[in-house]
């Protein structure tokens, strides 16, 4: 299905993962694998369990794992605590990143980037090194330097929080970065800044999840792999066609398919 | 919450080692006689002794206040020890002969008393139970003109300017505590910043209860004559004891036409075991004056004390003059906190800002009280007060407390106040980003309190930061 010769084992590898907030199922048995210089974008209609899916990976709490296994380049993710995960690599760039006012933006983007240097026993940056770092990932996402030392996110509109994602994703360089929406609200010159910065990371050894509503997105990031997700699990996965596709007919009869059963068991099917 | 946050907030009080050393002590209780041999052990001029008496008559007059939003079992005021001192070994010469032992306990305390191995820019006057143990930078200073010296010293060597400033600010009669300071306090601080001077380091007197069954209760009179500038920091701590004691100063500031006071306090008495045993009661009267154009500015951070009742305040007296109050202050465990500031608005044009965050975890009680006066005369006074509060878990409690009383119809007022929550939101974010919980409490504390922070002095700022992170520890159960 790839277009590239994989690596010897995929960076992430789900596999039958299941989790429920409160008494509500909603990953029912997610299977996904994603290899090494991949970008896989996932698709589906509100409600199907894409952001839910996200957190999960992340060790988001609000969702509780009740079975399957999800491994990063074969370590057991959902051992790990929320840190453990990022400082093995996997970064999750928020729907909607939270405001910690009086911690300025750049001061939180070097602990976070030390914080993960260290548990790798690398040495930590120091603030003239961090600072050049910062200013050409800046330039990257085009961000105007006055956001520098403004509280973390605070104020910021919400084209400029998404901005102020992948500015931290460029930094952090993860080995698996996860987007949830992160086209959600921006408007076209934001949108190609965001597809900029995701385009920029695209390397032969990491990977890219795309968790996405619309295609638009994928105009300007252009996909390996497109999956479909309904109702807690992936239910179509193809190359950017599917987009396109999806684009044209609607989310309607994913929808129907699946509440009709029609994807109960075969959880990988090309159109 | 998270275990991570649990154990954060239980770490241990760090300063709460006990120095053996040789004191002079007299016996507990508090009577006209024991106020006369405070005076007759410092060797006092007859004003001060009159000050004191006058103090204790009036002292034995008024009741405890009871006002305050926080509880405590009765002070047994016959049961407290009024002065306590190390004994001088022989009278000193230099810096180098204080006694080993107390030198060791203000190294522990990161205070060293040799003058080379202190912070650059910083003269420390070090307060070891009831008397000054060193003032160090002296002589630098003198060539100024400017007198930094403990208060005791300052009486004998400058008593015309005790006697003019000593409770100008604050009256023998003001309040309980501060009426029961004027009748037995026994040394403290004094600084007096000649006209046009800008002294050209930080002052700071570093503050160490020692001794058991011993009450603290020093003085500090700083006066910036006409056109003076000066920053004044005070840092405290205690050793770790099952019994409360007792500490109740009085600051008394005076700015004079254009002078400037910058006053900082970080407060880091032991707050007493997570269980609320022992702790330091922290009743402490604290006021300014401001002449002229003058200016008046107090900056706190509160973390330790098993109870704090402080109000620093600024009487703007002169036209034009501005006061300042910016608060932190940190309540873990059983700690309560019932503190803010008073701006009495006398002249015209006259500005005042307050700033307060409080930050309760734990248990902890945190109340912000604050008064705004502007009486008839004073035309275009302005007010601008913000009070923040966070609450860490869901067994902490803040509260605000502020009281507007406005005579003059140009004055303009504003009052401000929020109150939130550290969310699970703003860890995981930050968790999702590599950083450990317990640093991501700290850093969201940080952040909540970096408008007060920033206004310390650079050294200080840091050691503030520090010991919000682990003040915290344990905070959340």
């Amino acid at each position: 299905m790839s277009p590239k010769e994989p690596e010897s084992q995929p960076i992430l590898r789900v596999e039958g993962l299941r989790a429920r907030i409160g008494e509500r199922e909603i990953l029912r048995g997610l299977t996904l694998s994603v290899n090494p210089g991949e970008v896989h974008a996932i698709m589906g209609p509100n409600g199907s369990g894409k952001s839910t899916f996200a957190g999960v990976l992340a060790g988001r709490e609000t969702a509780e794992v009740t079975g399957g296994s999800a491994a990063l380049d074969g370590r057991d993710l959902l051992a790990m605590a929320p840190e453990e995960r990022a400082n093995a690599g996997l970064f999750l760039g928020f729907q909607y990143p939270v405001e910690i006012p009086g911690v300025g933006n750049l001061y939180f983007l070097r602990a976070a980037l030390n914080a993960q240097r260290k548990s790798r026993g690398e040495e930590e940056l120091d603030a003239v090194d961090f600072l050049d770092l910062a200013r050409e990932k800046m330039r990257l996402v085009e961000m105007d330097p006055a956001f520098m030392n403004r509280g973390l996110n605070e104020g910021f509109s919400g084209g400029e929080k998404k901005r102020n994602e992948v500015l931290q994703m460029a930094v952090l360089e993860p080995r698996l970065a996860i987007l949830d929406e992160i086209d959600s609200g921006l408007d076209i010159d934001a949108l190609r800044v965001v597809a900029k910065g995701v385009e920029a990371l695209r390397h032969p050894k990491r990977s890219t999840i795309l968790v996405t509503h619309y295609q638009r997105l994928l105009e300007h990031v252009v996909p390996d792999v497109v999956h479909v997700m309904a109702a807690g699990r992936i239910v179509l996965s193809g190359g950017r066609e599917l987009a396109l596709e999806l684009e044209k007919k609607g989310y309607a009869w994913i929808d129907e398919e699946a509440k009709r059963g029609a994807f109960a068991e075969a959880a990988q099917v090309s159109p | 919450m998270s275990d991570a946050i649990r154990e954060l907030a239980d770490q241990k009080y760090k300063y709460g080692f006990v120095t053996e050393i040789d004191e002079d002590r007299i016996p507990a209780g508090l009577t006209e006689d024991i106020v006369r041999l405070i005076s007759r052990k410092k060797g006092e001029p007859q004003f001060l002794l009159d000050f004191r008496l006058k103090a204790f008559r009036h002292w034995l007059t008024i009741e405890e206040p009871r006002w305050a939003n926080v509880r405590h079992g009765p002070i047994d005021y016959q049961d407290i020890v009024y002065y306590a001192a190390p004994k001088p070994k022989k009278k000193l010469a230099s810096m180098d002969e204080v006694d080993p032992e107390l030198r060791e306990a203000f190294r522990k305390l990161g205070i060293p008393l040799e003058e080379q191995a202190r912070l650059a820019n910083v003269a420390v006057d070090a307060v070891f139970d009831s008397v000054s143990v060193a003032t160090t930078f002296k002589k630098k200073l003198a060539d100024l003109g400017v007198i930094f010296c403990s208060f005791s010293e300052a009486v004998h060597e400058h008593p015309d300017l005790v006697e003019r400033y000593l409770g100008s600010v604050v009256p023998h009669t003001d309040n309980y505590f501060a009426t029961l300071n004027s009748a037995v306090f026994s040394d403290g601080s004094f600084a007096y910043v000649p006209k046009g001077v800008r002294c050209p380091m930080e002052l700071s007197t570093y503050f160490r209860i020692n001794a058991a069954d011993t009450g603290q209760f020093e003085r500090t009179l700083l006066v910036a004559d006409e056109g003076a500038y000066v920053s004044y920091l005070e840092g405290c701590t205690a050793p770790v004891r099952d019994k409360n004691q007792l500490h109740a100063a009085v600051v008394e500031l005076v700015a004079l036409d254009g002078a400037e006071i910058k006053y900082s306090t970080v407060q880091n008495w032991y707050p007493g075991d997570a269980e609320g045993r022992g702790g330091i009661y922290n009743f402490v009267t604290k006021r300014g004056k401001a002449m002229r154009r003058s200016k008046i500015s107090w900056t706190q951070v509160e973390t330790g004390s098993a109870i704090t009742w402080k109000y620093p305040s600024c009487i703007l007296q002169g036209d034009d003059s501005v006061g300042e109050f910016y608060s932190v202050a940190l309540t873990n465990h059983r700690q309560q906190a019932d503190t803010g500031t008073k701006m009495i608005h006398i002249g015209k044009n006259t500005r005042s800002t307050i700033i307060s965050k409080g930050i309760s975890a734990g248990r902890g009680q945190n109340t912000y009280r604050g008064q705004v006066k502007v009486v008839k005369g004073a035309e275009n006074a302005r007010n601008y007060s913000q009070c923040d509060s966070l609450l860490i878990g869901d067994k902490c409690g803040a509260h605000t407390f502020p009281y507007i009383e406005v005579r003059n119809p140009t004055a303009k007022v504003e009052h401000e106040a929020t109150t939130s929550k550290i969310s699970e939101d703003q860890l995981f974010y930050c968790r999702q980003r590599g950083i450990k919980e317990e640093d991501a409490v700290s850093m969201i504390v940080n952040g909540f309190a970096r408008q007060v922070l920033k206004e310390l002095p650079m050294e200080f700022a840091v050691e503030a930061q520090k010991l919000l992170g682990m003040s915290l520890e344990g905070s959340v159960g």
